[in-house]
Parts: C-alpha cells; sequence; structure tokens
C-alpha cells in the first residue's frame, strides 16, 4: 500500500484519539466538533480503502486476501459505529468511546501493512 | 428505563463498546481462519470461534436492559474470565497444544493483555449495577 495514505490516516486518527482524550479529561460529552473529526479521519480511510482496492487490482492481492479484507471492512465502520454508540451518551464517557474507536484505526492500519508487506500470491 | 439500562451509560458505554471490538475482531478472525485453513490447527481454531461467540454474547447481554440479560451477561463475562486464565495458563506451559494464536493466547499478550483485564472490568460493572432496576 501507499505509505504516505497508511501514514496520514495513522497521524490523523492517533490526533484524533489525543483530541477525544482530552475532552474526556475535561469531562465533555460527545459534541459536534467531534462528529466532524470523526467525518475527517473516516474520509482518509476511504481514501485508503479506494486506493487499497486500486494497488490489489493493478499489483495483486496479498497472499492472506481474507484476513486483509476483513481488516479494510473493520477500518470502514469501526468509526461510524463508534459515534453512533457514543452519541447516546451525554457524559465523558460517550466521548470515551471515540477514543477506543479512534485508537483500534492505528492497529488495523498496522495490521494490514503487515499483510501487504508479506506479498502476494 | 428508556434510556436503556444502567449497565450502558456511564463507564458502562464504554465497557460494550470495548467488548464490541472484542466481538468483531474475534467473530473476523475467527471466521477468516476456519474459512481458510480449518485442518491447520482445528483445535485453536475452534477455540477463536469459541471466544468470539462468548465475546458476542457478552456484547450484546451487557448492552441489552433487563434481568435475563443480566443473567447471561454475568455467565458470558464469566466464561469469559475462565476461558482466558485457562487458555492463558495451558499456553505459557505448554504452546505446543496451539500452534495458531487465540484471543486468550499467554493471556492476551498479543492484545495488550486487555482480554485478561476486560472480564474483570465485566464483572466489577455487573455487581455494580446489579442492584439497578432494570
Amino acid at each position: 500500500m501507499f505509505a504516505v495514505v497508511d501514514y496520514t490516516v495513522i497521524v490523523a486518527s492517533l490526533a484524533y484519539a489525543a483530541w477525544a482524550l482530552l475532552a474526556v479529561v475535561l469531562g465533555r460529552p460527545p459534541r459536534e466538533p467531534y462528529v466532524i473529526g470523526a467525518g475527517v479521519v473516516e474520509a482518509l480511510i476511504f481514501v485508503q480503502v479506494v486506493v487499497a482496492i486500486v494497488v490489489m487490482a493493478v499489483d495483486g492481492a496479498p497472499s492472506d486476501l481474507a484476513t486483509f479484507i476483513g481488516y479494510l471492512l473493520m477500518i470502514v465502520v469501526i468509526l461510524p459505529l463508534g459515534l453512533f454508540w457514543a452519541l447516546a451518551e451525554k457524559s465523558r464517557w460517550g466521548t470515551a468511546v471515540l477514543v477506543v474507536a479512534a485508537l483500534v484505526i492505528p492497529v488495523l492500519v498496522v495490521r494490514m501493512q503487515q499483510i501487504w508487506d508479506a506479498g502476494g500470491t | 428505563m428508556s434510556e436503556g439500562s444502567r449497565r450502558t451509560s456511564g463507564p458502562g458505554r464504554l465497557l460494550v463498546a470495548v467488548y464490541a471490538v472484542f466481538a468483531l475482531s474475534a467473530s473476523a478472525r475467527a471466521g477468516v481462519q476456519i474459512a481458510t485453513g480449518f485442518s491447520d490447527a482445528p483445535v485453536a481454531y475452534l477455540l477463536s470461534a469459541f471466544a468470539a461467540l462468548v465475546y458476542v454474547v457478552a456484547t450484546v447481554a451487557l448492552a441489552r436492559p433487563g434481568r435475563t440479560a443480566r443473567r447471561v451477561a454475568l455467565v458470558a463475562v464469566t466464561v469469559e474470565l475462565l476461558g482466558v486464565l485457562t487458555v492463558g495458563t495451558v499456553t505459557v506451559f505448554d504452546p505446543g497444544d496451539f500452534p495458531d494464536d487465540t484471543v486468550w493466547s499467554l493471556y492476551g499478550r498479543g492484545y495488550g493483555f486487555v482480554p485478561l483485564v476486560l472480564p474483570v472490568l465485566g464483572l466489577l460493572w455487573l455487581r455494580r449495577t446489579w442492584r439497578a432496576a432494570d
């Protein structure tokens, strides 16, 4: 995969997690800015997924394709699901859900990189 | 209560979210393992599937209001704790039995030991919210 896209997603999700964590510490519920922030991170994830699919179509898929697609699906749904679950909670714990959802993203990216670097069929 | 039980408010919101992450990733992992190479390590893969099932049941039961859900959650989280302790101990002393990783291998070391901490937090949370009317 393209390292630039990967690292952009990692940095963006970590920055978002740090921002949301600050809100948790300050006792803030998840409000509009955090929804918009999640939207930005999600948009970057969409770019990454499209790039991954295009590169797979051109260069061939990694040998562990099933796991790779599993991670692709998970990285797309994690933040929307996190938002859905977080917004109903009007306390700092709602924002804490966003922190967890955001922290899963870099883990998924690193796992996808490992599968990708292991090579194709 | 229309806003859901006390179990899913406050810290419970976060707890259920972490459970959901594990339910999702354990299910995906078990699904891929069983679909692509079941014969490689059937015991480990069946265990993966069992762990996934426990996480799914625990997540849903914790998230739902009501006494039945509460009881199911207690059973699921207890099974989860026993599972991580048993598989963790077995894999520490004899890794050969489980050639491929499961969530519970080495007390969940591959997942930052969260699988070991999670059921403890789950049980504490269930105890704390046990008397709540739901």
